[in-house]
């Protein structure tokens, strides 16, 4: 049987976990809710290992299976589709492999909750992963629109999971309120694209032979340019790039497997997904492009810089989130989407590795996040320890572990296209390796600093949470050899290969910048070096971490504090917006329309209580007005004419 | 022989009218509940049967009859059903049931009145569906807003007077324009000098009205239906309305008497003054869509649950009239799903909303908070529900916003990318509903609030499970309603 | 006789009744003054019925009396409205013992 016609079966099966684990969540134990749980999960994957075979034949093309219709009206035709093609394959594998890891780890990690919650908790993640699912395997960019749509909501629902925390409500909420103005730029680029193309199936759109993008040639036309900048603002918001970041380090009030399954490995990168998906538009479109790799770049900077004085284990991991995905922008806004798409897949190994190993840590310190607290907890979790060193070196891009791999594919994309933005994004990821060094030297090595109830209690963590550390560790560390740089061994991008087909379009126009492979060794090597060196220099710096350093002024502070955009955004539209509606409400509302409608009725009742003046109750009065009306109609009528 | 006998809309009009006058005569409060919802059951019944011999091209027999009413002005007792009858009547017979249901806990005084102005007021509002003639659509309007009036001024809250009497003067008014604007058309209905006047629906398409008429006639008809839909910025009535009617009449008005305002539009403005339309258009929808924003900012501020969920309403209200001005297929088919849509939904919020107050006492959400600790079923029921309002997909609400979205996009995008600024706010002010209401700690008032009963745990069960399913698979819907839509279309490109 | 005359008395009956409704407190002196006034009205009528009715009588018999049988219509109304009339006077003098018309002014507030 071909295992294609299967493919309902893989967003089927965590949707039917979420069913029963949502609908039965009063009568599960905590076991049997965690085998469901995963064990869809699991079934996913399998399923998913057996269309990643089948798709990775040579002779394959892409299909597309269509279900019913959805929305087939007017102009809208939109059938309930899914495709299945290299790239969707291959997010299906990181999304249901390291699903099923976070599903194993939280089964422990989560088993202080109780049954009830226990089970809600499960559910939301089900439901994530069938959202997730939808989205990756849609057809067109609505099914693509709906899973959107559905993991922001599990994100919100999983941040709020302590849904009696005030504080992880609100994060919640701005969360979900800072994906739907993204959501809103997306929604108007469907329009858009209903309207210019008439359709938004991927296959009507880019398939070689006819599709509606294939056949433009010119580039940077006005609505190509509009729908990619649109379909951008959609992917600012779920990748959590500049301007509407904020929400993502907040996004940490969810539960840590929340974290790396959500907040690092899969959701975030919904963005870099679409814009891959949708790469022939943003070819077409060089001045999108540009936009791309610029917001990308910066996010990166930002982002690290904000890590490096950030004190909360699990906000630093955020803003490196943030940063990495920058990276992610800039490759894509650099035309080295094969390298986006790479460090997409890399990224979600090593970053749910260090998300789950502070989870681990977190767990052990009785839910202390904050790392000035802990140190030397290295010796008491040696499997956590050196899981989270892998994840350290991966991230830091120290070869031949996987981040080096990706990075250094999209920093040569970025040389190829402008040596300034090298220059930056290597500084980015000097950063980066800074940081990472910091946070590992200041949580396992020197003393510890925590209360002496908090040293009884650090031990390491079931097997649970280690066995998907160990398994995210490994992937960490060979991930990356799938993608070895032709300038090494050629022919042995196997990555690059796979996605031919999907890139293929794209490649053929986009201008080609050679650069010799002595070049790319030097670029390697330099870099190599540096990070080397920033890595050493931080670790010898924070080994002995030992004072509160507090920040009371100056740059620090301004970092600190994260450059105050939050506080910005709270004077410059928050606050408006609130002012705005008040006065709408108490003045436009209240004292102008209502007072209009009052005034009228206010003005009748005036009137005739002035009116009522004229029954004086003397008969004679009545008498009187009667013959003077009689005598006035009596003029009227002699006299008018 | 059904054609022969009877038809749906009669037995549509019947039911509910008859059993409704019933219903004064039963003295036990507890049986004349068990009428109402038994009434409210057979009616649906009906409306489902009726809706398997929707095809007007094999059953017209079925759906269209006229009886002889006042021959002498040319009027007659004319009813039929089209797609976008059968889609309302539907509507009308599905609330009822969840109405009542919901709702059977609660004690009113009077029960017999109460309910009998309730079963009077759906034989109204179906007979505002089903009419053909415009003086038996104007007949039928006022019979559904004048139980109403009784419903919020007997068992209304603290201020019902005051809020009855600012409804009152709105609707009243407006009514007035509305019948100058059905007799003035009367009069243009003789385009011959030897054929008679008419006020059937067929002699108003066909009446010869000139541009300059139409455009003070748009507005008589218009204002009409904006005070009722409501349209900014005869929208005031609605909060205080909301806010003081008993719990049944505030499902009865927001689920489906706002409905008649969209209907009546798409009815009566629409085909009858196409010149006018086109002429005003763009005022229409300026107004609608400033509405929308107007309503989600002040919804953003609202501390009343109850004022919060009718200001949500008049959002999703303009969006509906923009699209409807729109005048494309897409718009107008999102129109009408998403009258359907709106009612369910808003029906079922204002389900939770009544057993909150009716389990707290109090309406504040500054006041309330933690309620999902205590009974969490009621906050997932009211976080679907709340969610499908604010038209997260798969939700019902999607398929229709997205297509009235898209219509309106059609007509001019900067109209769909500034009404789109209220997606954003509507998901600011509902997650702080839902996070001020049941997350966050308890309080001593939230702490009584005891389970949901088994009636409304199987109308919110309905209500959801509809919520999914037409959020899904739309289709059926669209096929219904693809008829109305194309006919009224025709009528304007002309 | 010319009709100037008939008019003239009329008239006169007519202000003298206004006059005695508007100065008079009594209220059967009131009563009097409006039955008066409507008395000079059909008074009025009937002249005028005479007057225009004469040339054509012989043409159109059934026109020539029509005002006379509306007079009788008045006069019969008439009969009626001062048997309520003194009926509510009566009323009147029974709770107040006075027939004085500005007595009952609580109607004012």
């Amino acid at each position: 049987m071909n295992s294609i016609q299967l493919i309902y079966l893989v967003p089927l099966l965590p949707l039917i976990g979420f069913l029963i684990n949502g609908l039965a969540r009063n009568n599960l134990s905590k076991s049997a809710v965690s085998i469901i749980g995963s064990g869809v999960i699991l079934g996913s994957f399998i399923i998913s290992i057996l269309i990643f075979s089948e798709v990775s034949h040579k002779d394959f093309s892409a299909h597309t299976i269509s279900y019913f219709d959805f929305i087939n009206v007017g102009k809208i035709k939109v059938d309930f589709a899914f495709q299945i093609d290299q790239l969707s394959s291959l997010f299906l594998l990181i999304i249901t492999g390291v699903g099923f890891l976070i599903h194993v780890y939280s089964s422990s990690y989560m088993h202080e909750e109780d049954t009830k919650d226990f089970a809600r908790y499960f559910s939301y993640l089900n439901l994530f992963v069938f959202s997730m699912l939808l989205l990756v395997l849609g057809a067109n960019y609505v099914i693509m629109f709906i899973g959107w749509e559905g993991v922001g909501l599990c994100s919100y629902l999983l941040i709020g999971y302590w849904f009696r925390n005030t504080d992880y409500n609100n994060a919640a909420k701005k969360a979900f309120i800072m994906n739907r103005i993204g959501d809103l730029g997306f929604l108007l680029a469907i329009f858009w694209m209903i309207n210019t193309f008439g359709t938004v199936s991927f296959h009507d759109l880019f398939n070689t032979n006819n599709g509606i993008i294939s056949s433009i040639s010119a580039t940077n036309s006005p609505t190509l340019v509009g729908i990619t900048l649109l379909l951008f603002v959609g992917a600012m918001g779920k990748s959590a790039q500049i301007p509407l970041y904020t929400w993502l380090p907040d996004a940490m009030a969810g539960p840590t497997p929340v974290s790396a399954l959500i907040h690092a490995a899969t959701m975030v990168t919904a963005g870099i997904y679409m814009i891959a998906r949708s790469n022939l538009m943003y070819t077409l479109a060089p001045t999108t492009m540009t936009v791309v790799a610029i917001i990308g770049l910066s996010t990166a900077i930002l982002g690290a810089t904000i890590a490096l004085k950030q004190n909360d284990i699990k906000k630093v991991l955020a803003y490196s989130t943030v940063s990495q995905l920058g990276y992610m922008f800039l490759g894509l806004g650099v035309g080295a989407y094969t390298g986006a798409v790479f460090h997409v897949m890399t990224h979600a190994f090593f970053k749910a590795l260090l998300f789950l190993g502070a989870g681990s840590v977190i767990h052990a310190m009785g839910g202390e996040q904050d790392i000035r607290k802990m140190g030397g907890l290295g010796k008491h979790m040696r499997i956590t320890y050196l899981t989270f060193f892998v994840g350290c070196i991966a991230i830091a891009g120290i070869p031949p572990f996987s981040g080096f791999f990706s990075k250094d594919e999209i920093l040569a994309g970025a040389f190829a296209q402008n040596p300034v933005l090298y220059v930056i994004g290597l500084a980015g990821a000097l950063l980066t390796a800074f940081y990472m060094f910091r946070l590992l030297a200041t949580t396992f090595i020197g003393k510890f600093r925590g209360s002496e109830e908090q040293l009884q209690h650090v031990h390491e963590s079931s097997s649970a949470i280690t066995i998907p550390l160990i398994a995210l560790a490994f992937l960490s560390v060979s991930g990356g050899l799938v993608g070895i740089p032709e300038y090494m061994i050629p022919g042995s991008h196997r990555l690059q290969e796979f996605l031919n087909p999907i890139f293929a379009q794209s490649n053929g126009i986009l201008p080609k910048h050679e650069i010799s492979h002595h070049t790319e060794y030097l670029l390697t090597g330099v870099s190599t070096i540096l990070i080397l060196i920033t890595s050493i220099w931080a670790w010898r710096k924070y080994k002995n971490y030992q004072t509160e350093t507090s920040y009371k002024s100056g740059f620090g502070k301004v970092l600190a504090n994260k450059w105050y955009v939050d506080e910005l955004y709270d004077a410059l539209i928050v606050n408006p917006l609130k002012f705005f509606s008040r006065f709408l409400n108490n003045i436009i509302e209240r004292s102008g329309i209502d007072g209009i409608v009052n005034s009228v009725g206010r003005g009748i009742n005036y009137s005739s209580r002035q009116i009522r003046l004229l029954q004086s109750g003397q008969v004679g009065t009545y008498i009187l007005m009667m013959v003077a009306g009689m005598v006035i109609l009596f003029i009227i009528q002699l006299f008018a004419k | 022989m059904l054609g022969n006998y009877f038809t749906f809309p009669e037995l549509l009009l019947w039911c509910p009218l008859i059993t409704g006058i019933i219903a004064f005569f039963i003295k036990e409060s507890k049986n004349v509940k068990a009428w109402a919802l038994f009434s409210s059951l057979v009616t649906l019944l009906i409306s489902c049967i009726s809706l398997y011999y929707a095809d007007n091209a094999k059953y017209f027999l079925y759906n269209y009859v006229a009886y002889v009413w006042l021959p002498f002005i040319g009027s007659s007792f004319a009813v039929g059903l089209d797609g976008m009858g059968h889609l309302l009547t539907f509507l009308t017979a599905f609330s009822f049931p969840l109405i009542f249901a919901a709702t059977y806990k609660n004690d009113y005084k009077k029960a017999n009145a109460f309910y009998g102005l309730m079963l009077l007021s759906q034989a109204g509002l179906m007979g505002v569906f089903v009419a053909i003639d415009a003086l038996v659509f104007y007949f039928f309007w006022e019979l559904a807003l004048i139980p109403v009036y009784f419903l919020c001024s007997k068992w209304g809250g603290e201020k019902r007077i005051q809020a009855t009497f600012k409804f009152f003067i709105y609707t009243f008014v407006s009514s007035l324009l509305m019948l100058t604007g059905i007799l003035y058309i009367y009069l243009k209905t003789a385009p011959i000098a030897t054929s008679e006047h008419s006020f059937s629906l067929q002699s108003f398409y066909t009446s010869v009205i000139d541009s300059g008429d139409q455009s003070w006639l748009f507005w008589l008809f218009f204002i009409a239906f904006a005070v009722k839909m409501p349209v900014f910025p005869f929208h005031t009535w609605q909060p205080d309305t909301y806010e003081q009617s008993p719990a049944p009449a505030t499902m009865l008005l927001s689920g489906i008497m706002v409905k008649m305002g969209v209907f009546a539009v798409i009815r009566w403005v629409l085909p009858v003054l196409p010149l006018g339309v086109i002429k005003f258009d763009n005022i229409v929808i300026g107004l609608s869509v400033t509405g929308m924003i107007y309503a989600s900012c002040i919804a953003m501020v609202q501390n009343d649950l109850k004022r919060l969920v009718a200001y949500s309403s008049i959002a999703h209200i303009g969006l509906m009239c923009a699209a409807i001005f729109s005048q494309n297929t897409t718009g107008l088919q999102g129109v009408m799903i998403q009258m359907l849509n709106h009612g369910v939904n808003i029906i079922g919020l204002w389900i939770v909303v009544d057993i909150i107050e009716k389990h707290t006492g109090i309406r504040k959400l500054s006041e309330l908070g933690g309620l999902a600790s205590h009974t969490p079923l009621l906050a997932i029921f009211f976080v679907i529900i709340a969610l499908a309002n604010i038209a997260l997909p798969l939700t019902n609400a999607f398929v229709g916003e997205f297509a009235m979205f898209t219509g309106l996009y059609q007509y001019n995008p900067w109209y769909a990318a500034f009404a789109g600024l209220s997606i954003i706010l509507a998901a600011v002010y509902t997650l702080n509903m839902i996070q001020k209401v049941f997350y966050g700690s308890d309080n001593i008032y939230t702490k009584v609030i005891s389970q949901v009963s088994a009636k409304q745990k199987i109308v919110l069960t309905i209500i959801v499970v509809f919520i999914f399913v037409a959020g899904v698979y739309p289709k059926p819907v669209f096929n219904l309603t693809a008829e109305t839509v194309t006919a009224v279309l025709s009528r304007l490109k002309n | 006789m010319e009709i100037k005359w008939y008019i003239f008395l009329s008239v006169a009956l007519f202000c003298i009744g206004i006059i005695g409704a508007l100065t008079r407190r009594n209220a059967i002196i009131v009563f009097m003054c409006i039955e008066l006034m409507l008395n000079s009205v059909n008074l009025l009528l009937v002249a005028f019925s005479k007057m225009h009715m004469s040339g054509i009588a012989g043409r159109y018999p059934g026109l020539a009396t029509d005002a006379q049988i509306f007079v009788f219509f008045i006069m019969v109304v008439a009969a009626a409205e001062v048997s309520v009339g003194l009926a509510i006077i009566v009323m009147m003098y029974r709770n107040t013992h006075s027939v004085d018309i500005n007595f009952l002014n609580r109607l004012k507030n």
